[in-house]
């Protein structure tokens, strides 16, 4: 954003490049010339260069994520916010009220077996169809292509209304082809869970369909042909030549997954009113959202919202060991 | 399927089977969307109906009537749109500068940095809308498009700094010794060399900002309260829901003016946006 100091240096000071140079700022010794400047080392140039990203999440990322934390420690619900009573430290108390409480813990096993169903679901689809992807000739590829960017493409809301109504017990065409009735599918809580599921499956299987097929494509085709030439089948190919070639793609993809599946909101708000009946397919997020913003208790909101936190915190940390392991450089 | 691009080498068996398995599969994926643009214009009669068709012979634009002079979606369409707007031009200029500094320049805590941006993208953004909300209401910033712009900027920061890592390692140190050579001093090269050519990066960034923030619901629910004038889409179409009679003609017609625009924006960067990704990827 800020003009670089080192910038007002003139461009044509008379003397040939590498000496036009100014000192770096705050430093009067002269820098050893082009090398330096291509980069290595910028004094306070990366820092300024960095300035207004470091600001916007200081101020939007890290704060909030203090206040997350404090507010989970304290007592914190509309008569302290209104500033009625005061705010007391509770410690552990939240945490404590959160795990005593069956609601919370159903709804944090229900969060994990719906992602969890969810992750293998988007990458066994996706993995398929960029299977499916190399061996068809260009138009049926173009059209599945293109059908998955809409999919892709499609914001959440609308994702889940349209879903909703293509599964409509009155009005929907899919009870009337699979002869349902009137079953509604958000009744039952399996059942909506699964309406759910497929829209999120639906959306978010192209991002892996995408990526994986980009790295089958960077794969020698010699190395394919060996094994078609062995006779090898499909899924043989895949498990013992793709795959293990893969696995640095297939470790992007499925983390990004499990952070995105794990944190669902939008499809649940909107598909099953709020968490269901009852709060049947309450997930983390909503149960979060519901606790601070329908029954004011912003404490216990932020102690689920520490918990959501540290998993995919552990999550990250895995991904980062994976990472690492595959020797990437950072 | 018999307009073959390529005239096929050899007839391989399972081919055929392939082919119709994609373009099947391809047909069910966008049959949701075929079925929202449908009953977007279905007349009302034949929504209600408990015999749905996958066609219209009538097809009519009432519910798009109704959906802009009722509930007045051109404005939370600009509103929706100035949001992702800012948010992506923002992020792409910030997240720039950023990720030039980290490949780049050597300093301290670079690594440690580059970490950091790294766990900030896994922080699970529904989870800070508490601790959002009080910061809005400090900043004034409550029942404001401003409330939505700003968390949203931090939430798309990290993940464009570090994509565009990739793209701007690609371009190779030796033009910039050359543009220094030259006589171009660092903001020149920094703006006319190195941003152009990063583009293609940024245009594949820029996608996700404009996606994640364009849906977003939580925040639209959460922090425009009262003043209904500044909602987004998100919130508008769930006016259309209603306890007793969900009005399906104004949903799917709001859903697809919603959907479109993302829809275009998809289409025409695509082919950017996957090599974007193979880069991204394999960096």
């Amino acid at each position: 954003m800020r003009p670089d100091p080192n910038a007002t240096a003139p461009p044509g000071a008379g003397t040939a490049g590498t000496a036009a140079r100014p000192p770096g700022p705050a430093r009067g010794r002269p820098r050893p010339a082009a090398p330096a400047r291509t980069g290595r080392r910028g004094g306070a140039t990366p820092w300024l260069y960095l300035a207004p990203a470091l600001v916007v999440l200081a101020a939007l990322l890290v704060y909030p994520v203090y206040q997350l934390g404090l507010i989970s420690f304290l007592e914190y619900t509309q008569a302290q916010v209104s500033g009625g009573q005061p705010t007391t430290f509770q410690g552990l108390g939240n945490y404590r009220t959160l795990l005593g409480d069956p609601r919370f813990r159903d709804v944090l096993l229900a969060t994990v077996l719906f992602a969890a169903a969810c992750v293998l679901a988007t990458l066994a689809v996706g993995c398929t169809l960029a299977v499916l992807l190399t061996r068809v000739r260009a138009l049926p590829r173009t059209a599945l292509m293109l059908a998955s960017l809409g999919a892709w493409a499609t914001p959440a809301v609308t994702g889940s209304t349209v879903w909703l109504f293509l599964f409509d017990p009155d009005l929907g065409p899919v009870n009337r082809v699979l002869s349902l009735g009137d079953f509604s599918w958000t009744y039952g809580q399996y059942s909506a869970f699964l309406l759910v599921l497929l829209e999120v499956v639906w959306c978010s299987y192209p991002f892996v369909m995408v990526t994986v097929y980009a790295g089958i494509r960077a794969i020698p085709e010699e190395v394919l042909e060996a094994a078609a030439l062995d006779g090898a089948s499909s899924w043989r190919t895949w498990r013992s030549v793709m795959a293990p070639m893969l696995r640095p793609i297939l470790v992007v993809v499925t983390i990004q997954s499990v952070i995105w599946d794990f944190k669902v909101f939008t499809q649940i708000y909107v598909m099953t009113g709020g968490g269901g009946i009852a709060g049947q397919n309450l997930v983390l997020n909503v149960y979060a959202y519901q606790k601070a913003f329908a029954s004011s208790q912003y404490s216990l909101g932020s102690a689920v919202g520490v918990v959501m936190l540290l998993i995919l915190l552990a999550v990250t940390l895995v991904y980062l060991r994976l990472l690492r392991r595959q020797g990437e450089d950072i | 399927m018999t307009t073959a691009f390529r005239p096929s080498r050899r007839a391989r068996p399972g081919r055929l089977a392939a082919e119709a398995t994609a373009l099947v599969t391809a047909l069910a994926v966008a049959f949701p969307l075929y079925w929202m643009v449908l009953s977007a214009v279905k007349p009302e009669g034949e929504i209600q109906s408990t015999e749905p068709r996958p066609w219209t012979l009538a097809p009519s634009l009432d519910s798009f009537r109704r959906v802009f002079l009722q509930e007045d979606f051109g404005r939370y369409f600009l509103n929706s749109l100035l949001v992702a707007g800012t948010v992506v031009l923002a992020s792409a200029v910030i997240a720039f500068l950023a990720a030039t500094a980290v490949t780049r320049f050597r300093f301290r805590f670079r690594t440690t940095l580059l970490i950091m941006f790294l766990i900030a993208q896994m922080v699970p953004i529904e989870a800070l809308t508490i601790p959002l909300f009080f910061l809005m209401r400090d900043l004034g910033q409550l029942n404001t498009l401003g409330a939505l712009v700003l968390p949203h900027l931090a939430f798309s920061l990290p993940f464009a700094i570090w994509m565009l890592r990739g793209f701007v390692k690609a371009v190779p140190e030796a033009l910039e010794e050359a543009a220094y050579l030259d006589g171009a001093g660092r903001t020149r090269f920094l703006w006319q060399i190195l941003f152009p050519l990063v583009f293609p990066g940024l245009v594949a960034t820029s996608v996700f900002s404009f996606i994640s923030t364009w849906n977003d619901f939580l925040f639209a629910k959460s922090f425009i309260i009262s003043d209904t004038s500044q909602s987004t889409l998100p919130m508008a179409l769930l006016v259309f829901f209603k306890p007793d009679e969900n009005d399906w003609g104004g949903i799917m017609a709001g859903s697809t003016v919603m959907t479109v625009p993302v829809l275009v924006f998809f289409v025409l960067v695509q082919r950017r946006l996957v090599s974007g990704l193979g880069g991204a990827v394999k960096d």
